[in-house]
């Protein structure tokens, strides 16, 4: 059984990589290169594979989801700017697909303490795009 | 012809109090915390109910609607709309009414009606999804062995009145 919860964070960042010259990050990242860079309104979405227990009728306690999202993803994020504060988005391009791979990177180790198990992640940036990540295959 | 995913959403609001009989009062209350409160509390449930199958060539459509509404209606929908899950339905007399039991119920409910409302159809159930709230999200596939163990019991049964 799939168990989904969802939380959002507000953050600032500035999508261009460093290894590329202004005109050619202008180009692939259109307004989001602006050097003064923007923010969005993330919602995350992280889904865990479980049973539920024969006794509580549980998978996992949704106060220790709740508790883990917050370590994890909203106090380290949440009203940041991603590219300065945000771990490795000093060097890495903070793209909505980086996100999602770096949230997992974090969630993983959590859930794996757990009697869930991470299952796949969706980060949606705005209202009308989102990536689906499912870890390192 | 190619199979198609359809879902359908319903709603329905019901309370329910999480407590497992098996355990102690005190262990209730550290398990489910304010989930355990002896008053109850209620959500607006949202339940989407997926079915694949290929679209019939002459009508265009996977399944017809009306009849998965009227078997949704029936067995999930019209019990616990507007009821109390602990006290009024079956399956959560000795059963604790978290969304992830509850999900298991309102799949074997809609797994073993399917036959009997749906003759002939070919489409399937897939798995349905519970929201409590808008943060959590419950999922269960059709052929989940908690679904499918209840949906084979129920046909043993029925075959024994029969």
């Amino acid at each position: 059984m799939l168990i989904t919860r969802r939380i959002d964070f507000s953050a600032s960042h500035r999508c261009a990589s460093p290894q590329l010259s202004e005109a050619e990050n202008l180009a692939v990242f259109g307004d989001e290169a602006n050097p003064r860079g923007h923010g969005h309104n993330y919602v995350v979405e992280v889904t865990l594979d479980g049973q539920a227990d024969a006794v509580t009728g549980m998978i996992i306690d949704l106060k220790e989801v709740k508790t883990i999202l917050e370590d994890e993803i909203v106090r380290p994020m949440d009203h940041r700017n991603l590219n300065h504060e945000v771990a490795p988005f000093d060097s890495v391009t903070p793209t909505v697909e980086n996100l999602a791979i770096e949230i997992w990177r974090r969630l993983e180790p959590r859930f794996a303490m757990t009697p869930a198990r991470l299952h796949s992640i969706r980060v949606h940036e705005g209202e009308d795009l989102y990536v689906d990540y499912g870890g390192p295959r | 012809m190619p199979a198609v995913r359809l879902t359908r959403r319903y709603r329905f609001s019901s309370s329910h109090r999480l407590h497992a009989p098996v355990l102690s009062d005190e262990e209730n209350r550290r398990i489910y915390g304010k989930c355990n409160n002896p008053y109850g509390h209620g959500h607006d449930y949202l339940l989407e109910v997926t079915v694949e199958g290929e679209a019939d060539a002459r009508t265009g459509r996977v399944l017809p609607l009306a009849l998965l509404d009227g078997l949704v209606r029936r067995v999930v929908i019209e019990p616990m709309d507007r009821r109390d899950l602990n006290t009024e339905i079956d399956e959560f007399a000795a059963l604790a009414p978290t969304t992830e039991n509850l999900a298991v119920v309102a799949a074997r409910r809609i797994s073993e009606a399917w036959p009997h409302v749906l003759p002939g159809v070919a489409a399937r159930l897939d798995k349905i999804r519970i929201h409590e709230t808008r943060n959590n999200i419950f999922e269960i596939s059709a052929a989940d062995p908690a679904v499918r163990q209840g949906s084979e019991a129920a046909e043993q049964r029925q075959r024994v009145k029969t």
